[in-house]
Parts: structure tokens; C-alpha cells; sequence
């Protein structure tokens, strides 16, 4: 196959063949998070720049490590210290990066569209982080790592999203690459964070959680944006908690042993109970994990040199 | 010495040296260097070098280099149990990102798995490989190894070593010398990989 992208910032775009070789890649890759030595020589000398604009611990510091795992050096430009607080524009911070010859960003923007905007400028690979409600594809790419971990695959598993489906770029990335990959996915959240309208998604949407939970493979709770409960979006946390959040009693209703997976951070006691995200069914300490494995194989795709083709 | 079936080794690679040039198939054969025998002759010969010079098996563990020194290793392995009547623990190792060429050349090699599920530290390793030239796998093989842990011996055991090093690298076991000239190729062609058991000299054309 060829991999010939500089830059990740959906998965709109990927093909089934291009996601697999992404997670076939993370494979070996977390074989070296397991090792006493974590270094790998690989990218010495590549420079990588976290340009995160939104507040994030996680994905910052997953992304951060990967790169410091394969070698390469990593600066943070985190808007607090930056010159942003001085008024400059992303398209001026994008060419002081490029001055700076840098060979990826990795950005995090509450605008959607703002990776991409970065990678037409830059010569510099870019991976989005998460661009405002549009997409964060390195999430949904780990989280299919870890499904695929457990499962074995894709092909006809089901799949639910429940939550705040209308404001998540986790749940949209997801389900554009999981239907590619072949799996079934079904949206649940009440109907003023998942309007008729998200059908576009071309993915089975509902609004009663304990009917799609049977024969579930893996069920995935979105965190809840706590700030959405002032503007009136759903009538009080409780009430959210009792309809759509999960719990040990709740996640038998799948009849299997379903998956319990959370992109973090938890509010626990509210999309999920403690008892479930500390029970042996829940894969949420994996998936961060296996963040650090997916995201050191996609840097070393995107600049671990040959870009024409890849051989085996 | 052209014969029916050469191609099938032929085809069932696509070569790449470590020195960055894609030799994808584009050699013609001139010479068959190692048939069935000769290579089973060779792995027994060293299989009995590599217990003979570490006076036994104490602290012996097989590493194979992939692809091909997969295979090569799980023989010598085998060999050795039926001779000393123990089972040597065997890893195997994907020096893929330990490269010198990576930002060099135009095809980006797919990252395989490295399992070695043992602990290294203090043991003789055995590193096994199809054929030694540049000594550039060789060199990032060693690299892998010591991010593995600390092994107090490391040595070498090839099919082949075609000569030609770029660095100070040497075998110390070795199937056949066969000296080369840089417009040749060695193609080795293994049952396990390839579905064919032989070793082919081939000129670049």
C-alpha cells in the first residue's frame, strides 16, 4: 500500500486499508511501552511542537510522550505562556513555526477546522488534537485500537455512543472510521444532544439506552459537558445519571461481556458509575495506554522518512 | 545454472537493502549457492559450533532478526534439542526502528512486532540472521538488543556472509562465505517465507 499523507486531520478521508496499517503499527509500538527502557532512536533529531490552544492533560501528554519515546523532541506551546495572549493569529504563529523548521504540530484549536487550515500552510506534518466540534481522530483511532484488542475486530460488532453525541468530536471521528472499518454503530443520548438531524451520520440513533444495550459489544460513555446543563440542554444531572448512565446493573442488559470504554476524563457517578469504570469489564486505563501506542505509530508514519511507499 | 523454479524464490520476495536501495526483484539469477541440503547442512554445522564454542547451552537464548532469521533461529533451536536435549528460549526482533536510513529512503518499512519474552540480562545471545553484508541490520539489531536489557555475550550466526561490511561487524558463525561483487544479489529463499529452500546468486540488472 502507500502512505503518502503529511498530515492527519480526520478520518472523512482515511481509507479501511490506511486505519488498519495505522493500528497494525500501534501494535509493535505498545510492545515498547511494556519495556524498562523506553527509547527508541528513531526519530532523533525530528522536532515536534504541541500547539494546544484548548486545556487538555491527556491527549497533551500522551502525544508528548509517544514522541519522546520514538526519539524525537518536543516543545510545548501552551497558550497561556504564549504569544497568543499577546493577540497573535494562528496564521502568524503558523509561520513562526515554520521559520522555525519544525517537522510536526500537533494542534488543539476550539475552532473547527483549524488543523487543517495549519497543514495547508505548513510544510510541517499535522495531526489534529481535536479541532473544535469537527473531529479527533487520534481518540476514535485508539479507541478502535482497543476494540480491536478485545474483540478481534470490527466486522458486524456492535457499538454503542452514549452521551453528549452533538458537541463530541470523539463520537463523530468514531463513527466515521467505525463504520469503514464495519461495525454497527448506534448513537443514544437524549434528543437535545442528539437531534434527528445527527442521521446524517448514517449510523442508527435512539434515544432509550436500555433498548440498545442487548447484544452490545462494546459500549463507550461520552463525558458529560457539565456546562450543558446551565444552557438548559437536559433538566438535571440526576435525571441524565437515571436515563443514560451506566452502571454494573444496567451493562448486563448487553448479555455479553461488553466492553466499557471512556475517551476520560470520568464524571463519575454521572455518565459512569464507579463500580463499572474499576470493574474488570472496563477498559478505560487501556485506552489511555494504548493512546501512547497509536499515536506513536502515527507520528512515525507521518515523519519517520518514506513517503512514496511502504514495504514489507 | 538456470533452472525451472527459480523464479518462484524469485517472486515470493521483494528485497530491500538496509543501505537504502530498493532491489525489489529486479535481479537476474546466475547461480544457486545452496540447495536443501546445503542449508540444512549448514544450520546442523552451526547449531553444533554454537554449543561447542559456549562449552553447552547455560545461558544460551536464540534471537532471530526478522524475517528470515526467524526461521533460521527456530531451526537452530530445534537442531540443538535433538543433539543437547534442551529447549534454548528464542525471541525474535523487528530492527525496523533502529534504522540508520529511515529518513533516507523512499519506502517506509512496515513496523513488525519484536517479542522476546524472557529476560536478557546476563545471557549469551545468539543473534541469527539470513545473510551478512553492510553490517548495518546487524548494528541496529545490536541497538535493539541492549534497549532490551543487558546480555553479557551477544554473537552472530548467518547463512551467508556475502563480505562487502561498512562497518566493524563480523560473524561468528557462519553457513558459507561467498564472496560477491556489489552488482550481485543474495536472495535466500526459506520454506517458512518463500515456500521454496534454497539460496540464489543473482546480478542486478
Amino acid at each position: 500500500m502507500k502512505w503518502k499523507r503529511k498530515d492527519l486531520l480526520d478520518l472523512e478521508n482515511l481509507t479501511a486499508e490506511e486505519i488498519k496499517h495505522i493500528l497494525h503499527t500501534a501494535i509493535p509500538m505498545k510492545e515498547i511501552l511494556g519495556r524498562p527502557i523506553k527509547k527508541l532512536p528513531t526519530l532523533r533529531g525530528k522536532s515536534v511542537v504541541l500547539l494546544f490552544y484548548e486545556s487538555s492533560t491527556r491527549t497533551r501528554t500522551s502525544f508528548e510522550n509517544a514522541a519522546k519515546i520514538l526519539g524525537a523532541d518536543t516543545t510545548n506551546f501552551s497558550v497561556a505562556q504564549s504569544s497568543v495572549n499577546k493577540g497573535e493569529s494562528l496564521l502568524d504563529t503558523a509561520k513562526t513555526l515554520q521559520a522555525m523548521n519544525v517537522d510536526l504540530v500537533i494542534v488543539r484549536h476550539s475552532s473547527s477546522g483549524s488543523a487543517e487550515f495549519l497543514a495547508d500552510i505548513l510544510n510541517a506534518g499535522v495531526i489534529n488534537g481535536g479541532d473544535g466540534q469537527h473531529a479527533h481522530p487520534t481518540q476514535a483511532l485508539l479507541d478502535y485500537f482497543t476494540i480491536q484488542d478485545h474483540l478481534g475486530g470490527f466486522e458486524g460488532k456492535k457499538v454503542v455512543i452514549v452521551g453528549d453525541i452533538l458537541h463530541s468530536r470523539v463520537a463523530r471521528s468514531n463513527v466515521v472510521g467505525l463504520k469503514k472499518l464495519g461495525a454497527e454503530v448506534t448513537l443514544v443520548g437524549p434528543p437535545t444532544l442528539l437531534p434527528p438531524e445527527m442521521k446524517y451520520l448514517g449510523v442508527k440513533i435512539s434515544h432509550h439506552l436500555d433498548q440498545e444495550l442487548p447484544g452490545a459489544d462494546a459500549v463507550m460513555a461520552l463525558r458529560l459537558q457539565l456546562e450543558r446543563q446551565q444552557s438548559g440542554l437536559f433538566p438535571s444531572i440526576r435525571e441524565y445519571s437515571k436515563l443514560y448512565g451506566l452502571n454494573k446493573e444496567r451493562i448486563k442488559l448487553t448479555g455479553k461481556d461488553t466492553i466499557v470504554m471512556h475517551p476520560g476524563p470520568m464524571n463519575r457517578g454521572v455518565e459512569i458509575a464507579s463500580d463499572l469504570a474499576d470493574s474488570v469489564q472496563s477498559v478505560i486505563e487501556e485506552q489511555v495506554t494504548n493512546g501512547v501506542a497509536v499515536r506513536m505509530a502515527l507520528i512515525y508514519l507521518l515523519i519517520g522518512g518514506g513517503t512514496v511507499n511502504v514495504v514489507d | 545454472m538456470l533452472y525451472r523454479g527459480m523464479y518462484d524464490c524469485l517472486l515470493s520476495q521483494a528485497v530491500f537493502s538496509l543501505s537504502g536501495k530498493v532491489i525489489a526483484m529486479e535481479g537476474t539469477p546466475k547461480n544457486r549457492i545452496m540447495d536443501e541440503d546445503g542449508i540444512r547442512r549448514a544450520i546442523s554445522r552451526i547449531s553444533h559450533e554454537i554449543v561447542e564454542k559456549n562449552k553447552g547451552t547455560d545461558k544460551l537464548v536464540l534471537i532471530g532478526i526478522r524475517t528470515r532469521g526467524v526461521p533460521l533461529a527456530e531451526r537452530i533451536k530445534k537442531r540443538i534439542a535433538e543433539f543437547e536435549n534442551v529447549q534454548l528460549p528464542i525471541g525474535l526482533l523487528d530492527i525496523t526502528l533502529y534504522r540508520d536510513d529511515l529518513s533516507t529512503i523512499d519506502v517506509q518499512p512496515v513496523i513488525h512486532e519484536t517479542k522476546v519474552p524472557f529476560s536478557i540480562e546476563g545471557k549469551t545471545v545468539i543473534l541469527v540472521d539470513d545473510v551478512l553484508f553492510t553490517g548495518r541490520t546487524a548494528r541496529a539489531a545490536l541497538d535493539a538488543l541492549i534497549d532490551l536489557g543487558r546480555p553479557q555475550k551477544i554473537q552472530l550466526a548467518v547463512l551467508i556472509d556475502r563480505g562487502h561490511r561498512e562497518l566493524p561487524i563480523r560473524a561468528d558463525y557462519v553457513g558459507k562465505n561467498v564472496p560477491t561483487s556489489s552488482r550481485e544479489i543474495i536472495s535466500v529463499c526459506l520454506e517458512e517465507t518463500d515456500g521454496t529452500e534454497e539460496v540464489l546468486l543473482l546480478e542486478k540488472s
